[in-house]
């Protein structure tokens, strides 16, 4: 459908207002923080993206995966691995998103063209994920290497090899330039995601998570979006991986452990089931709150599987929405300056 | 000649171990159609009951067969009040939700007891079969398992308790026309789902090793067998768990037990690709 | 206009539960550019025999023939695809979409952007739901769902039209338009309708196929059919027929 650029609807004002707020702080970033607060950030935008993947698989494909965790620890240990092999980042920078997106997939093809109900994919989902897991874990054997690359065990490869600029191995970018090249990629991700949204594509996906029969009746081989969906935010976890791993240099199979596979459920469910948006400021609302409770002398009885839980039961119970969606409506009722002119009535966010 | 029966032994345990860990899925998602995806932290709660009660001189027998089961219904019971029915006929919040008991459950056993790995030792000692030395229990357990499921079976099929329970999870409005309070039979149905469960941790207790995260070994194959099973819940979970406790202890046995675990995924992919509505699809509604 | 070739067929087609045979060995024909109303007690299989043909259900044995071709193991999509449009009895529309995007979805598969657009603006003039093109269609009225579902199928340009009772729950008013419009579809595609409601089949049917216990009981026309005494045994004599 032919978009109009309407300034004045709200989903239009909210994606301006993102790509703002984005380009602030891609271009202040720097500047305004001193070095080890950059560090974290470009830790928060790796989780954002990963945020990103799963919002957009859960919220727009329907898709409840539980083990996009997986998908973030291939994408990093497929950089690893290349970059060691091969001295120099680009390439692997591409196999970290190809390699997830490939093994997706083929595990999506077996999950939608077997018509497995949602359950049964959150299973095998979370399953593939803990496999992986105790796989990895067993790999520190000298016997394990791939070309030059150990993979370690439990202990992690560490000393990978940062990016570097194209064509030029020995030339890695500073902290300052990977903060530029990870908020980029997170805003091409995002604004991509956008797009692919307002496409074709885009539209027949939302529409399947609305209703898979209908989308069928008109012709259309779910299974065959289904698949497509679920490989793309493969894909982009996997990007999200390598920006960990590059900024970290370092990987380990924890990666595939039940902590992250809960947070980014967590992530999503705070920040909203439906939204873009919202998973990103999950993502860091959750780690800000953990970094916290980790300085807290009242909470040293916590530990991370408490505090998660809790969580999401409350939300589930009570905020079943999400904290974005909440935030709207209540902006929304109380702040008359953000009611477009012509308020439509529409569900979901979209910003 | 001592290995091939070794090797059977063995391939007997592997479907004992996994009928026991499905048994109470088989009946709170077999039958209720409620996924609880907690079900690996009602094995471990069950598994720890037994563990703390033995070390604190009760008899083995006694804290495996009355109080984990006794212990987990509880708790089960109590989660089905607080939290579960609330979601009923909403297969992804209880997804999520039961997802968020299960992370709250492993937090208070880690606040309460460490993340530290414990167990109880096997009662009955070893016989030697040949060159090799065998657990008792190991064998007795594959016993316990058989007779449970001719209880389940019999219950849900001979008695006023579980025609009650079948018909109102087939039809809940019917039910009440009837002056059953169809909330009440979930309850309780969920509440023995939990005790058999907690039963069946308990019973794995002395051949596992037991800590907090132990129950995420446990609730995917759980899921994946009663899901094969497809709609004849028992029949089903009967039948997958011996093909897929054949399939794992075979490969384990050659191999890795991980690698024994990524055979009986791909196996479960692969047949559910197949057989879309489980093995018990095609023998529609005739089976329990 | 009865004795053109058929569109659709069915050879044998048979559809088990266990042990209960809800269609048994049917042998259904429909000529083009006929319209066939299924009536039948509840229970007569005649929503099971509207499943096989959309392949909701696989059949357990016998063909189901479209054009000459047989498309009995095809999926759903691949049978939409072939030209057939199906309309469900509890409106199956996109709930959180509006109403424009609804339609967009079917007129954009089978036509590229700008056209797709245009297609859209006519059916929503058509079915007479323009005023609330940017509505939720989750928030409209039962009769209006009925319309976009309506609407999506038109927007298929399909050459026979599967609908299953399109009346149901609707207004006397949105009852008469439903015939009106149901009329000016059968110019440009061939239709079958499962229907309870005797004066709507008596206002659009010429033939209609009685079913009774998974197979065909009588199949002539509406008049006939009320004089015929096996079908007032079954069926007309538990319900009022005005």
């Amino acid at each position: 459908m032919k978009i109009a650029l309407d300034l004045k609807s709200w989903n239009t004002r909210g994606l301006i207002f993102v790509g703002v707020v984005m380009l602030a702080l891609l271009f202040a970033g720097p500047e305004v923080f001193d070095l080890f607060v950059l560090l974290k950030v470009i830790l928060f935008v790796s989780t954002a993206m990963l945020a990103l993947s799963m919002g957009f698989i859960w919220g727009f494909g329907g898709i409840l995966c539980f083990g996009q965790s997986a998908f973030f620890g291939i994408g990093g240990y497929a950089y690893a691995i290349g970059v060691i092999n091969m001295g120099e980042s680009t390439v692997p920078i591409l196999l970290s998103v190809l390699v997830p997106a490939a093994f997706a997939m083929l595990l999506g093809y077996f999950m939608f063209y077997g018509r497995l109900s949602d359950i049964y994919l959150a299973v095998v989902t979370l399953a593939v994920t803990l496999i992986f897991y105790a796989f990895i874990r067993s790999t520190s054997g000298e016997e394990y290497v791939i070309g030059n690359a150990r993979l370690m065990g439990f202990n992690g490869i560490s000393s990978i090899p940062v990016f570097n600029w194209p064509g030029f191995p020995n030339s890695p970018l500073w902290p300052d330039d990977i903060f530029y090249v990870a908020t980029t990629l997170l805003i091409l991700v995002y604004f991509g995601l956008r797009i692919l949204l307002r496409s074709h594509f885009g539209r027949v996906v939302v529409a399947i998570k609305e209703n898979e029969t209908r989308a069928e009746y008109l012709g259309y081989d779910v299974r065959f979006y289904k698949m497509i969906a679920f490989s793309i935010g493969a894909g982009i976890a996997g990007l999200a991986g390598c920006l960990f791993v590059s900024f970290n240099n370092f990987i380990n199979p924890d990666v595939f452990a039940l902590g992250l596979a809960a947070q980014i459920i967590m992530w999503v469910l705070i920040g909203g089931v439906g939204t873009l948006v919202g998973p990103m400021l999950g993502s860091l609302a959750l780690q800000m709150l953990y970094n916290w409770l980790g300085t807290q002398t009242f909470a040293s009885f916590l530990n991370t599987y408490l505090v998660f839980g809790a969580i999401i039961l409350i939300f589930v119970l009570a905020v079943p929405q999400g904290l974005q969606p909440t935030a709207r409506l209540l902006a929304l009722r109380f702040l008359p300056f953000t009611r477009p002119p012509e308020e439509k009535a529409r569900g979901g966010g979209d910003d | 000649m001592d290995t091939v029966a070794l090797l059977i032994i063995e391939v007997l345990n592997g479907i004992s171990s996994l009928a026991l860990t499905c048994a109470g899925l088989a009946i709170i998602f077999g039958m209720m159609r409620v996924i609880n995806f907690a079900h690996g932290e009602f094995m471990m709660l069950g598994g720890y009951t037994t563990v703390v009660a033995t070390n604190a001189g009760v008899n083995i027998w006694i804290s495996m067969l009355i109080l984990s089961p006794l212990v987990v219904g509880i708790i089960g019971i109590i989660s089905e009040r607080l939290l579960i029915r609330f979601f009923y006929g909403r297969l992804v919040d209880t997804l999520i939700a039961t997802w968020g008991l299960s992370l709250l459950l492993i937090g208070i056993v880690t606040a309460i007891f460490g993340n530290y790995i414990t167990g109880v030792s096997a009662p009955l000692g070893n016989f030697a079969l040949g060159q090799y030395q065998l657990s008792i229990y190991r064998l007795v357990l594959i016993g316990l398992a058989v007779l449970l499921f001719v209880g389940i079976y019999f219950v849900f099929t001979r008695t006023r308790l579980g025609l009650i329970a079948r018909g109102t999870m087939q039809n809940p409005d019917q039910a009440a026309v009837l002056g059953i309070s169809p909330p009440r039979v979930y309850m309780i149905t969920f509440g023995i789902g939990a005790a058999l469960t907690g039963l069946a941790g308990g019973l794995l207790a002395p051949i596992s090793q037991i800590i907090p995260t132990v129950g995420f070994t446990y609730v995917a194959q759980a899921f994946i067998t009663v899901i094969t099973g497809g709609t004849g819940a028992i029949t089903g979970t009967i039948v997958a768990s011996g093909i897929f406790g054949t399939v794992r202890q075979l490969v384990t046995y050659e191999t890795t037990p991980i690698i024994g675990g990524v055979v009986l995924l791909i196996v479960a992919v692969v047949l559910l690709r197949l057989l879309p509505q489980g093995i018990t699809g095609k023998i529609f509604r005739r089976s329990l | 206009m009865t004795d053109a070739r058929p569109i659709l067929e069915t050879k044998g087609l048979t559809m088990r539960f266990g042990g209960v045979v809800a269609v048994d060995n049917v042998d259904f024909s429909l000529a083009e550019g006929e319209l066939r109303c299924l009536i039948g007690p509840n229970g007569a299989g005649k929503t099971t025999f509207f499943r096989c043909l959309t392949h909701q259900y696989k059949p357990t044995s016998g063909k189901v023939i479209y054009r000459g071709d047989e498309i009995t193991g095809s999926h759903t999509h691949q049978i939409a695809r072939r030209g057939i449009g199906i309309k469900t009895q509890v409106p199956s529309v996109f709930d959180g979409l509006d109403v424009r995007e609804n339609i967009w979805l079917s007129a954009r598969r089978n036509h590229k952007d700008r056209e797709a657009n245009r297609v859209v603006d006519e059916i929503l003039e058509r079915i007479g739901l323009t005023h609330l093109a940017h509505q939720l269609v989750g928030q409209l009225a039962h009769g209006e769902r009925q319309g976009v579902e309506l609407g999506i199928v038109l927007t298929g340009d399909p050459e026979l039209i599967l609908l299953d009772e399109p009346t149901a729950g609707m207004t006397h008013e949105e009852v008469h338009r439903t015939t009106e419009m149901i009329r000016e579809i059968n110019r440009t595609a061939s239709l079958i309708v499962v229907e309870h409601d005797m004066q709507f089949i008596k206002a659009i049917a010429n033939k209609v196929t009685v079913f009774n216990q998974g197979a065909i009981l009588v199949e002539d026309t509406m008049e006939n059919v009320l004089k015929n005494q096996q079908v007032r045994d079954v069926y007309l004599g538990k319900r009022e027929v005005a």
